[in-house]
């Protein structure tokens, strides 16, 4: 056991004892992490004290003797504290580990990778303020000339929301092939997380599918943010909204469908609470903001205007996402 | 058979005489000053979670042999509520009576050996070895 390092110690203690000078105190310093790599506890430490002073000093008063062994009394708990903290330490490390294997695990099932359509230019950022992402973007493309995109928020984050958000993906996946309206995907999808989903649980989703042959956009929303809508012709903005329920809250709910006809220079911008709920110091962000900037990156491609706003508002919060930031840009070209 | 000294511990100050015979019994085995302290803290820690949470129980020593190896076991037993989750109260962290680093992992890591065996309704019955080196 600790022989040898009290046997070393013994002999830096009594150079001490005779120099009290600052280089036998540097290097009992480092002496100390021997200590700690041999795993000494503190009250052997004491104890090793102990007995190099008993020999150093021929007639140590028995009661400074016995002083060391109330100290060891003391450090014994000292030493359970310091092994608990140790292990405590390790099992932390354990957890952070098994979140950032999860946290890949979620970003192989719910990736997506953005569709080419004709004549629509797509551009899309979704950041988590934590590990895991509660917001989400998915797009499925069913034929060259039609394009779905889901942009779903859970209320709720970490870990148990990504989790039913893998839900909600297979359940897009399932009627991939079925072309199906956003309004009866919505509806489908809200019975899924309506029986599966625990009652505090809820999402919002908007969900759109492009029409490339005609220009058409046709979306529902369940509880989402209204997306921004911007007609290059009018050079102004309007919000694209439809009536519908969180997803989760009632299993007969009904989603309003809506259509929009895209012309050149037309963009849509669907984005979670993230970036509408953006906090400045001043409190809250207007969506005014939003729109100017926006219109300042108009002629950029849709990728450069999502990468800018996404710069400009977390500038504004000083670069500290307070949630996940998630916005989709679709865009008309030619 | 050896002797087995016991204790019943029924007030707070059967604690502080559980960890006087338990100090005397390790002094006697042949334990050094800071295993003997190890094996008091142990048998404090243990003698007071039945003082708080079984109002009533015993506290026995013994010196044991076996083969080369010289030790003291130690039993805590009680007739209290038992253990509910077992895996709970093992894991460091967890704590009833705010104790840094004390409770059940800490006596384990003071002795050697440490078992539990409980039954909510029945009681719980703790022993622990410490073995001389």
């Amino acid at each position: 056991m600790p022989q040898e390092a009290g046997k070393q110690y013994k002999q830096m203690l009594e150079n001490y004892l005779h120099s009290q000078g600052e280089e036998d105190l540097y290097l009992g310093q480092q002496f100390s992490r021997t200590f700690i790599e041999k795993n000494i506890a503190p009250e052997d430490v004491i104890s090793i004290h102990k007995t190099a002073i008993e020999e150093l000093i021929q007639d140590l008063p028995s009661d400074v003797n016995a002083s060391f062994d109330f100290l060891i009394e003391m450090m014994i708990h000292y030493g359970l504290a310091l092994r608990e903290h140790q292990s405590l330490i390790r099992k932390q490390e354990a957890i952070q580990t098994e979140m950032d294997i999860a946290v890949r695990v979620q970003n192989t099932l719910l990736q997506t990778t953005t569709p080419v359509v004709n004549g629509l230019d797509i551009g899309w950022i979704s950041k988590p303020s934590k590990q895991m992402n509660g917001d989400y973007v998915y797009f499925l493309n069913e034929t060259k000339d039609e394009v779905c995109l889901a942009v779903a928020d859970i209320i709720g984050k970490g870990m148990s929301a990504a989790m039913h958000m893998s839900m909600v993906k297979f359940g897009m996946d399932s009627l991939r092939y079925e072309q199906r309206s956003p309004s009866e995907v919505l509806s489908f999808i809200n019975k899924m997380v309506e029986k599966s989903i625990a009652d505090s649980m809820f999402i919002s989703m908007f969900y759109g599918k492009y029409d490339a042959e005609n220009s058409i956009f046709r979306h529902s929303s369940a509880g989402h943010e209204p997306a921004l809508f911007y007609r290059a012709s009018e050079d102004a903005f309007s919000l694209l909204e439809s009536k519908g329920l969180l997803l989760g809250v009632h299993d007969e709910a009904k989603y309003e469908e809506k259509t929009v006809r895209l012309e050149e220079g037309d963009f849509v911008a669907i984005m979670t609470d993230g970036v509408t709920e953006t906090r400045t110091e001043q409190g809250f962000i207007e969506m005014d903001v939003i729109e100017k900037l926006l219109c300042k990156a108009r002629s950029e491609s849709a990728q450069e205007m999502v990468d800018y706003l996404f710069s400009e508002l977390s500038k504004m919060q000083n670069y500290e996402l307070h949630d996940d930031f998630t916005l989709v840009i679709l865009k008309k070209t030619k | 058979m050896e002797h087995r000294s016991s204790i019943e511990i029924n007030t707070e100050w059967d604690i502080v005489a559980a960890r006087q015979l338990g100090r005397n019994e390790a002094k006697s085995t042949g334990f050094g000053t800071v295993d003997q302290a190890r094996i008091t803290t142990a048998i404090s820690e243990l003698a007071r979670n039945i003082y708080l949470y079984a109002g009533k129980g015993r506290i026995e020593i013994q010196p044991i042999q076996v083969g080369q190896k010289t030790g003291l076991l130690i039993i805590a037993s009680d007739e209290g509520p038992g253990i509910s989750d077992l895996q709970k109260v093992m894991q460091d962290g967890y704590t009833t009576s705010g104790g840094l680093g004390a409770g059940m992992p800490g006596v384990k890591r003071l002795m050697d050996d440490f078992n539990v065996e409980t039954e909510v309704g029945v009681g719980t019955t703790i022993t622990a070895t410490k073995w001389l080196h």
